[in-house]
């Protein structure tokens, strides 16, 4: 217990700023609204999964991490989507999914934001055409913002979810 | 026909009451007839404590009575037996010489007998009633004796005569009246290892009558014990109240623990009777322990906790009772696993029975918070007794007192949750119907009554006060206070329920009252259970009883000796593909297997020795005359 | 009379608008012990508002069962938090309530929270109820005796006076009855507040939650209502903690002088009792579920012990 305290206090904080500027893709006006204002200082995210090759989990996770740490700018994420106000959607929605997707955003409680990831959010990606998958989120869910990659960096993710949110960040 | 029958027992309920009352307040009445009875005749004396169990009694028939106006189909058949029943539990507190208890407390016994008999096709309920007939006359033998005893070697059949002659008695002949007196008594009250007729006949009996028994005849095995221990035989050593303690400690304990995995509702009801058994005798014990030691004060609280319990658990569990009655009715079963949902058609009685679950959890500010924070109160002023071996019995019953409080309130989560709660688990309990007007009446009647003990502790215990002091001749000093708050021994604690009520109610509403002035959404949308997006919803998926006490089952697994069975079946064609899996998780009673088991066998082997004796030859008959007669012979 | 109101008052205020911050100080602390930045101390007061503004989602199987528990969790906190001595050792309703009464008005917390968790009908809310009961239950016996230790040597169970006693003591800091009693409540409010190595109020698997699985179905003002009496909770619990075992800086209620120094005391006890929580969460894992109840039993045995070491001494 003691070994890992040192360790601790030794390595000290390694978060790194983030970059100045987000690359997303609007769709639709909503983020312009009061929705947005109300989000900005606190949004639990719920990361849904339809169906991705989980190249984008791998990122997601590095945002919790020390390095990218987005719960400095006041984002979390929450395991029900009854918590969440942002869903965090990757993959192309496989047809499997199709219906899990659905479920999940009429669970969350208005206003919510979604937020789709990678190159399959936006339009299938790589699954593009696929039998098994319906297209991108935007088919399913009505999204709000896209980040594009393939997968996005979690430096990427940070900058393109706080500039959904519509925030600079110090 | 029947609703004559049962309106005669409201009005003996009320008569008892009031006579009941009378009795508290220190009115004595006596009423002697020597010529109806052998042996003293018939007497019956009312005094502060017997009037205290009248009234009891009486106001515990009522609800039950009124329950059986709305219970047409379970109340026809015996409802002569249930007249005698209450008639003669009325006959019991007052009866004031051997002759007039024992032959009231046998037709007691009896009535009871043949009200748990009330299902006959039952296997069951046959064996049930068979069990409960023999314990219960086992118990009587041990009255007899202990009565017979006391009664030779006072001179006299009279109770008042035994006090009288109390401090003169010799030790052997004390001790010796008090084991067979208190065996006899605590095998009626449900004390552990005496125990196993009560979670089989009171399930077995109609639910009014369940809710007397549990809630008042155990009660008058309590009534027995505390005469013994405290009354009859004056000032006892020290081991009486030790006895006690760890007896009512062990029962606490047990019974919960057993309850925690009874998914028959009533027969964990049963279990839970138990449990508050054991909760009454932690605080007798502690009254006999002050007493002998001389803390005359203390021993009146110890004793005022004990009959507010003694009243609080018959309002509690006769509520809980009738609604498992009505909820048993409505869904044709007892097995808990069946039902669900019912908050939705059932809203009176799940209501009731909430009120009663969080009565009998002991939560504040109900009834049961009362009587347990008293009877806590009672076992912490061991600090004034110096006998370290005396403080450790006290720690034991103070550490299973807490543990079973825990427990009881797993168990109503539980027993509430899974009745009540979420989905129906059968067809049964999704088109269940409310109870009828009766049933609720007498539901509420008793929730109010629990709630009225609860916040209105101020109100009740200087009538317990009085009675108290009566029986150890004694003044309450230990506990007084003001109309809104009792305290105990002066600095040492005070609390005040009604004060906790109305705070509690208060700041209930205030938040509503605050989000509505902060401007907080009110919008509310209704949508199916998070499910991880699965597709459909159905009862099988919810937490089922066995589930929910798993932990429970693993941590005290000594005493549930758990065993698993997995029954699976496969599709003919493959073993990959599985068509039916069936869990069972049944658990053991430890005290069937290591006490009444080998007592029953070595039972048997006895007869069966004996049995030799009945050989079925005429020669062998034919010695036996000889050698009695020489036997004689020599003796004379 | 006035001077009551104005301490029942100041109670509240301290207690349901502090709890926010305390949650959010130990969120800072641990992230900045792993190496994160970590969010502001004053992130939990964003969330609430945040919630506040959401609609509430509330299941088709839930019975008004459900919507009356996060107000009732509500209530039983705010009564708590006016029976603990917070900043003077006269808290307003100690006439009505003392230890016993105050660890029961959890427990009829619990009991509402675990049946709005079956209430749902779903497999997580009955898995977290029963695990919180069976913790709930196991942790009783040990406050309770470790409360009769402390009864003993103050004679008497109202808190204020308690901690007016133990005030007075010299040499309370050595007293090995004390300590084991201080060591034995540390250990229930880890496992009452669900703070590792009991329960994880971050985890994100079901399997592995106990409070918050019975708070998946909550959301909006509800939601709002639920995480902010559960920060109550561990502000009350380190509170008493710290007021009993620690009493130096309360006094009788006087004025506004006494006030303000209680709550200077509170306020660097519960930094230092913070700190000590946020090093343990950060050192210890998670315990697996059917081994707490071997830490509640070595809770009790240390509260046992407590007990015995009073019945010594005197």
């Amino acid at each position: 217990m003691l070994r890992q305290l040192r360790t601790a206090v030794r390595t000290g904080i390694v978060t790194e700023a983030c970059a100045p500027v987000g690359e997303i893709q609007r769709i639709g006006d909503r983020l312009a609204s009061e929705i947005v204002r109300r989000f900005g200082r606190s949004l639990a995210i719920r990361q849904v999964d339809a169906g991705s090759c989980n190249g984008c989990e791998l990122e997601i996770t590095g945002l919790i991490g020390p390095h990218y740490d987005l719960e400095r700018f006041g984002l979390h994420f929450v395991a029900s989507p009854r918590h969440a106000d942002c869903l965090l959607v990757t993959g192309p929605v496989t047809r499997n999914m199709a219906e899990a997707l659905r479920r999940t955003w009429q669970a969350t409680p208005d206003p919510k934001l979604v937020v789709a990831v990678g190159a399959c959010g936006l339009d299938g990606g790589l699954f593009r055409g696929s039998y098994a998958v319906v297209g991108g989120v935007a088919d399913v869910v009505p999204v709000d913002a896209v980040i594009p990659g393939c997968p996005p960096s979690p430096a990427a993710l940070l900058a393109g979810l706080l500039e959904a949110l519509g925030r600079r960040q110090r | 026909m029947t609703r004559l029958v049962y309106g005669v027992v409201v009005l003996l309920g009320v008569a008892a009451v009031g006579l009941g009352g009378h009795g508290m307040t220190g009115g004595g009445a006596a009423l002697r007839l020597p010529s109806v009875l052998p042996l003293g005749g018939l007497a019956l004396t009312l005094d502060p404590l017997g009037g205290l169990f009248l009234a009891l009694i009486g106001f515990a028939a009522i609800p039950a009575s009124i329950y059986a106006f709305g219970d047409a189909a379970g109340a026809r058949r015996g409802r002569f037996a249930y007249a005698v029943f209450v008639t003669s539990m009325c006959v019991v507190p007052v009866a004031a010489n051997t002759m007039t208890f024992l032959i009231a407390w046998e037709l007691m016994s009896l009535a009871s007998y043949f009200l748990v008999l009330h299902d006959r096709q039952s296997k069951e309920s046959v064996s049930a009633a068979w069990v409960y007939a023999v314990m219960t006359h086992a118990g009587l033998a041990c009255l007899l004796a202990g009565m017979l005893l006391l009664g030779a070697d006072v001179g006299s059949p009279h109770f008042e005569d035994w006090r009288a002659a109390a401090p003169t008695l010799t030790s052997t002949t004390r001790n010796a009246a008090f084991l067979l007196l208190a065996l006899g008594f605590a095998g009626k009250a449900g004390v552990v290892p005496l125990h196993v007729w009560l979670p089989l006949a009171h399930p077995a009996a109609p639910s009014h009558v369940s809710a007397l028994m549990s809630g008042v005849m155990i009660k008058l095995g309590i009534y027995g014990l505390l005469r013994v221990s405290l009354d009859w035989l004056g000032i006892g050593p020290p081991w009486w109240g030790a006895a006690l303690l760890i007896a009512g400690a062990a029962s606490s304990l047990i019974g919960v623990l057993y309850a925690l995995v009874e998914h028959d509702l009533k027969r964990l009801l049963a279990f839970h009777s138990i449990e508050n058994v054991g909760i009454i005798l932690l605080g007798i014990g502690s009254a006999a322990l002050y007493r002998v030691a001389g803390f005359d004060a203390l021993a009146v609280l110890g004793l005022i906790a004990a009959l507010y319990h003694t009243v609080n658990h018959a309002m509690f569990k006769a509520l809980l009772f009738l609604g498992a009655g009505a909820v048993v009715h409505a869904t044709g079963t007892r097995n808990m696993e069946a039902m669900g949902g019912l908050i939705k058609r059932m809203p009176w009685t799940a209501a009731c029975f909430l009120v009663g679950s969080a009565a009998i959890a002991a939560l504040p500010p109900l009834n049961g918070f009362v009587s347990e924070w008293l009877t806590f109160l009672a076992l912490f002023q061991n600090m004034r007794l110096e006998a370290i071996g005396q403080n450790l019995v006290f720690t034991l019953g103070i550490a299973s007192l807490a543990l079973t409080g825990g427990l009881a309130m797993a168990c109503f989560v539980k027993a509430f949750g899974i009745t009540f709660l979420a989905l129906p688990r059968s067809d049964a309990a999704a088109h269940a119907h409310e109870a009828s007007r009766p049933i609720r009446v007498a539901m509420v009647t008793l929730a109010t009554a629990c709630v009225v003990l609860g916040v209105g502790p101020t109100l009740v215990i200087p009538a317990f006060g009085s009675v108290a002091s009566a029986v150890l001749r004694t003044a309450p000093d230990a506990i007084g206070g003001d109309w809104l708050t009792v305290r105990v021994s002066g600095q040492f604690a005070s609390v005040s329920t009604a004060a906790i009520g109305v705070v509690l109610a208060g700041l209930f509403f205030a938040p509503l009252v605050a989000l509505r002035l902060v401007g907080a959404s009110r919008r509310t949308r209704a949508y199916e259970t998070w499910g991880c997006g699965r597709i459909v919803q159905t009862p099988r998926m919810e937490y089922t009883a066995t589930a929910f006490t798993n932990p429970f089952k693993r941590v005290f697994d000594f005493f549930y000796r758990p065993t698993k069975r997995l029954d699976i079946e496969f599709h003919p064609e493959s073993r990959f593909f599985v068509e039916r899996i069936e869990y069972e998780n049944p658990t053991r009673s430890i005290f069937e297997d290591w006490l009444y088991r080998p007592a029953l066998r070595l039972l048997h082997a006895g007869a069966r020795a004996a049995g030799a004796l009945q050989s079925g030859s005429a020669n062998q008959y034919l010695a036996y005359i000889l050698a009695a007669l020489l036997l004689m012979l020599v003796l004379a | 009379m006035s001077i009551g109101i104005a301490v029942a008052v100041l109670q509240i205020a301290i207690v349901g608008l502090g709890a926010p911050l305390l949650v959010g100080t130990l969120r800072t602390l641990k992230a900045r012990l792993v190496g994160r930045r970590g969010p502001s101390p004053w992130q939990p007061y964003a969330d609430l508002r945040k919630l506040l503004a959401k609609e509430a989602v509330v299941s088709t199987t839930t019975s008004w069962v459900f919507r009356a528990t996060p107000y009732a969790l509500v209530a039983t906190l705010l009564t708590t938090a006016l029976i603990v001595p917070v900043m003077t050792v006269r808290p307003p309703l100690a006439f009505a309530g003392n230890i016993i009464l105050l660890v029961y008005l959890f427990m009829l917390g619990t009991f509402f929270l675990a049946l709005a968790g079956l209430d749902a009908g779903s497999a997580f809310g009955g898995m977290g109820s029963s695990r919180e009961v069976a913790i709930a239950a196991l942790a009783e016996p040990t406050v309770i005796v470790a409360v009769f230790a402390l009864a003993l040597r103050a004679n008497s169970i109202d808190l204020g006076r308690i901690v007016e006693r133990f005030g007075g003591e010299p040499w309370l800091a050595a007293n090995p009855a004390h300590l084991l009693a201080f060591a034995a409540l540390f250990i229930v409010m880890l496992a009452e507040t669900g703070r590792l190595p009991v329960d994880n109020p971050a985890t994100h698997l079901e399997l592995t939650m106990i409070h918050e699985a019975m708070v998946l179905e909550y959301s909006g003002r509800y939601l709002a209502l639920v995480e902010w009496a559960s920060a109550m909770k561990l502000f009350v619990f380190m509170t008493l903690l710290a007021n009993l075992f620690v009493p130096w800086g309360l006094a009788e209620p006087t004025g506004p002088t006494t006030a303000l120094m209680g709550v200077l005391a509170l306020a660097a006890k519960l930094a230092v009792l913070t700190t000590a929580v946020a090093l343990l969460e950060t050192a210890v894992a998670k315990l697996r579920l059917f081994r707490v109840p071997e830490l509640l039993a070595g809770s009790f045995a240390l509260a046992f012990l407590s007990l015995m070491a009073v019945f010594v001494v005197r």
